[in-house]
């Protein structure tokens, strides 16, 4: 992944995972790590643990670096005469939806399209307003048996866009938001094969993020980590979002903090950037961090967690927006973070 | 004899390579060329005549087999809507204004080639995490939408794009089974109608061939081609919406326009033109005689080129025949392989059947 991240995270991206509907995207993450982890595994809610062992003594800590590898999208509520009425799985965004390409993912993978009926043929909604979920349909383009042969309601559906390089560095594809926290952790797994480290490192692509953090939380408590990481993407400088809660691309990442994040972690996280010269920007979050962390933090007996992200454009549509440069970044911090942990540093996080 | 020759119902690999590259050409009302380009290749050493007139139209001449005294105007417009580039900000964002009846609301978050070089840029959207209020239940209007080519500075943007540049959806043509999927399809779908009879022209016809500019932004391309051609009467070749969408509370759509898989679509009146009622009944009989399935346009709003040609000199007298086809001016259309093959023989066997029966009136 290293050689060419960018055509490693596209093939990556065409893997599908709608939250709930991870197995394409873990089956590919699977051959990725499998000749890289120790051990791997699947949890019972389908997220991949791989676990690569520490040089030091048993019995070793553990650190969890965690990204979520599900998507949001749609879901199909109703099949209707060959066109398709849709729900949303996770925080859709109603505006880009009208004349987007999607895959159905029914008994075979086919192409469709959202559409936005005339308005004569949906309910009275006042100018301006965006037309809301249910009286959207999808046209696959066939016949009505064919659709009802091929589609069922609870049939995942997730957008077709693809990839579209801006630039050597930048690169726009449905739901960077997380894979570009997942080829990250790759980068990093890559580079540990080349590092010692005391430690042990699972490895963790989480399911659901995008509903119920079910998936981080319950392989927090099964791995039982004594340290967590999660990765995720943040909000990108763009036209129209504010200024003060956006971040540059291809500047570097987000340390987070706030009463989500445990302040000892922030702290090596930040010490590690610097000793790899990684530009780290402090991201303030004064309630829920609205990622796996939140999940991590709370697991059993509470895991000491930090949380770098990503920045992102467009975050939640079609045409989310990365530069590889902060992927890379990504990767090289977090193997510093995680081969830079001493034996004796959980002694260190004292609160008083 | 001519009837020999009619058209067949099968669609070929060269029928959808054609399709293909005439979709994903790029020609917003006003930059035509590139639609030209393949309109002149495909008609290459066929053509009595071609020429491209001041305005940009392709005026292209073939008479059919025999004593071809009848002058009938074919008319398909090369142009389609889209966006012109009117300034870019000093982060490099590309700020635009609609070409034609765009559909705006299908802007946001999605692909886009801008200019000749076909730039790629991409539409997004202020997360919904940041919205405030009910911004996010609110539609973008075109003064917020920024084109996003990975630029980062007003220099770099320049660089690649300019000011006045055109830009279109970035769709690829996909077959889905017996339909296709692809922007543009109003009316390179016609431009495909139009250069078939120019490879096939029908016995008995002059047959005068324009494929128009700036149909999508005034007719403007029709008017002045119909004024050089000078024809005997006009067929407007085009793509109508087919709205048969199933209606939200259940009720019968009784607004559908015009529906997929239905044949044909004849125009008896939209909002610019009445067709000559003869030519609507010859081309009704026609159907019949070949067992073509066909079906009225609803009559109603919106229009063709024959708004334009119908008025041209003393007079023209007009029909439009579209393709049906679902989601114009938006990313992606659809339309039925079989309604574009029926439209084909329909307009071909029409022609072929009008000597003797239209009178000409000079």
């Amino acid at each position: 992944m290293t050689d060419d991240l960018k055509s490693a995270l596209q093939s990556l991206l065409k893997a599908p995972g709608l939250s709930g509907f991870e197995a394409p995207v873990r089956s590919w993450l699977e051959d990725r790590w499998g000749p890289l982890a120790d051990e791997i595994e699947v949890s019972r809610l389908g997220s991949l643990h791989a676990r690569k062992r520490g040089a030091g003594e048993e019995p070793r800590p553990t650190v969890l670096l965690a990204a979520h590898m599900d998507t949001i999208g749609l879901m199909v509520s109703d099949v209707l005469d060959g066109w398709l009425r849709v729900t949303e799985v996770g925080g859709v965004d109603l505006r880009v939806l009208p004349g987007l390409r999607v895959i159905v993912h029914g008994r075979e993978d086919r192409p469709g399209l959202v559409v936005q009926p005339p308005t004569d043929l949906r309910p009275p909604a006042g100018s301006n307003r965006t037309v809301p979920l249910p009286h959207l349909l999808v046209d696959l383009g066939l016949p009505a048996r064919e659709v009802a042969r091929l589609v069922r309601p609870g049939d995942p559906v997730s957008f077709g866009q693809e990839p579209v390089s801006l630039s050597d560095d930048l690169l726009a594809a449905p739901y960077l938001d997380n894979r570009a926290s997942v080829a990250a952790l790759t980068l990093c797994f890559e580079e540990l094969q080349r590092r010692k480290h005391p430690w042990d490192v699972i490895f963790a692509a989480t399911t659901q993020e995008e509903e119920t953090f079910a998936g981080a939380r319950t392989s927090a408590f099964q791995i039982q980590p004594s340290l967590a990481v999660a990765v995720d993407v943040t909000f990108g400088a763009s036209p129209g979002s504010p200024d003060h809660k956006t971040f540059a691309l291809g500047k570097g990442l987000t340390n987070v903090m706030g009463p989500n994040l445990h302040p000892a972690v922030f702290a090596a996280l930040r010490d590690a950037a610097s000793r790899v010269e990684v530009p780290l920007v402090t991201e303030v979050t004064p309630r829920h961090s609205g990622t796996d962390a939140y999940a991590l933090q709370t697991a059993r007996e509470g895991i000491p967690t930090g949380l770098i992200s990503i920045p992102l454009r467009y975050m939640h549509t079609p045409v989310e927006l990365v530069s590889l440069g902060d992927i890379r970044r990504a990767g090289r911090l977090l193997a510093e973070f995680a081969a830079g942990l001493a034996p004796d540093f959980l002694t260190r996080i004292t609160w008083d | 004899m001519a009837e020999a020759r009619l058209p067949t119902a099968r669609v070929r690999a060269a029928h959808l390579e054609r399709l293909r590259s005439l979709t994903e050409a790029q020609g917003v009302s006003g930059d035509e060329g590139a639609v030209r380009k393949l309109v002149q290749a495909a008609i290459e050493g066929q053509a009595d005549t071609v020429r491209t007139d001041s305005m940009g139209n392709l005026l292209v001449t073939r008479k059919g087999a025999g004593r071809a005294r009848l002058r009938v105007l074919c008319a398909a417009h090369m142009d389609e809507v889209g966006l012109m580039v009117t300034a870019i900000d000093n982060e490099g964002y590309l700020r635009v204004e609609a070409v034609g009846g765009l559909d705006v609301d299908t802007l946001p978050g999605k692909l886009i080639w801008v200019g000749a070089d076909r730039v790629a840029g991409v539409i997004g959207a202020k997360p919904v995490h940041l919205t405030k209020d009910d911004e996010d239940r609110r539609t973008i209007s075109i003064d917020s939408i920024r084109i996003d080519i990975g630029a980062g500075s007003k220099d770099a943007a320049q660089s690649r794009v300019r000011v006045g540049d055109r830009a279109t959806f970035a769709t690829h043509f996909e077959r889905l089974g017996r339909t296709i999927r692809a922007k543009a399809l109003d009316d390179r779908l016609g431009v495909a109608t139009l250069i078939e009879l120019v490879l096939n022209p029908p016995a008995g016809i002059e047959l005068l061939a324009a494929f128009t500019v700036q149909e999508e932004v005034g007719l403007r391309g029709a008017r002045v081609a119909a004024y050089s051609l000078d024809p005997d009467l006009a067929l407007a070749l085009d793509c109508t919406p087919a709205r048969d969408l199933p209606s939200w509370d259940g009720s019968e759509n009784t607004s559908y326009n015009a529906r997929l898989n239905a044949g044909p679509a004849l125009y008896v009146s939209d909002g610019s033109t009445l067709s000559d009622p003869r030519l609507v009944r010859h081309f009704e009989e026609t159907a019949d005689e070949h067992r073509i399935r066909y079906q009225i346009r609803q009559p109603g709003g919106g229009g063709t080129d024959a708004g334009a040609i119908h008025l041209t000199r003393e007079g023209i007298p007009s029909l439009s025949i579209s393709v049906p086809a679902r989601y114009l001016h938006s990313p992606a259309s659809i339309a039925s392989l079989a309604d574009w093959r029926a439209t084909v023989r329909l307009v071909y066997a029409g022609l072929s059947r009008l000597p003797g029966r239209w009178k000409r009136s000079r």
